[in-house]
């Protein structure tokens, strides 16, 4: 059962938004779901890689935030506020998870399938800058091929841009531990790419 | 890790790749970037290797600029939990 359509202008800025949260107006919790969820439930599928994982992640972050709504103190905006706590439910998820985690997932050093073999150069692509829904679809099965112990430290630096620090607290590792798996997740996200964007710049499909 | 034809040492490009990371995030110290600098000037593969890591870093930075909209029944289920 679908809800109503609303029109996410209804209100006119966030404060707005807010208030009308306060105050149990209906059409706010949507408004609040249709802008804020889809962003919520695209990151929990990256970090968990499973749909019922992920459901249950957008799930508690809005219950939370709902919660904490009149303790929200405007300090940050309204989405940052949201994808922090998201960010904290999967981190969650993760952790309650029994830990299968091989050796070379968390080696210090370059792992073979890390070790350069594409060198094909990618032709600049105007396209690419608004992110085509082929090449999105090409990286994001490149991100949930990774290792979870790589997959998390490239999701949380590159794609949601915490720091080097602060993805080293989230995860209780080293900030050196961070850096080497940042590299090793980015070189084999290149490598995966490298096929679809070389082949593609040389116009063969 | 390289093509037939190229003089250049290829254990010095293996050893050359663990500090690409650094390099692409300016956090390469200054004598390791002029070495680097260096190998890259003469080595083709090398030069390629940077750069397409440096798009696909660029590609994770935009990931999340229009995040599909949610499947419907599940827009549907979120709502009525919240209710
Ligand atoms: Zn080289």
């Amino acid at each position: 059962m679908p809800g109503p359509t609303i029109d996410l202008s209804i209100y006119a800025d966030e404060a707005a938004l807010l208030a009308a949260l306060r105050r149990h107006d209906p059409d706010a919790c949507t408004c609040l779901v249709k802008r804020f969820a889809p962003l919520v439930y695209a990151r929990a599928l990256r970090l968990t890689g499973d749909p019922d994982e992920a459901e249950s992640v957008l799930q508690s972050t809005f219950i939370k935030v709902c919660d904490a709504l009149p303790s929200f103190d405007g300090a940050s905006s309204l989405g940052t506020w949201i994808y922090r706590i998201a960010t904290n439910e999967g981190l969650m998820l993760l952790r309650r998870r029994k830990p299968q985690v091989a050796l070379d997932d968390v080696a210090d050093n370059l792992q073979p399938e890390e070790v350069p073999h594409q060198f094909h150069a990618w032709s600049p692509d105007p396209q690419r800058v608004a992110l085509d829904s082929e090449l999105r679809a090409q990286i994001e099965q490149a991100i949930a091929a990774l290792p979870e112990q790589l997959r998390v430290v490239v999701v949380l630096r590159d794609v949601e841009g915490l720091s080097t620090e602060e993805t080293a607290t989230q995860l209780g590792i080293s900030p050196g531990a961070v850096k080497v798996r940042l590299h090793r997740g980015r070189l084999r996200l290149r490598e995966a790419l490298a096929g679809y964007l070389a082949a593609r710049s040389e116009g063969h499909p | 890790m390289s093509h037939a034809g190229h003089t250049h040492d290829l254990e010095r490009c293996r050893e050359l790749v663990a500090q690409l990371n650094d390099y692409l995030d300016g956090e390469l110290p200054a004598d390791l970037c002029a070495e680097l600098e260096q190998h890259l000037a003469d080595c083709p593969d090398c030069r390629v290797v940077l750069d397409t890591l440096g798009q696909t870093v660029r590609i994770l930075h935009h990931l999340d600029e229009a995040p599909p909209p949610l499947p419907p029944d599940l827009e549907a289920r979120i709502l009525a939990s919240l209710r």
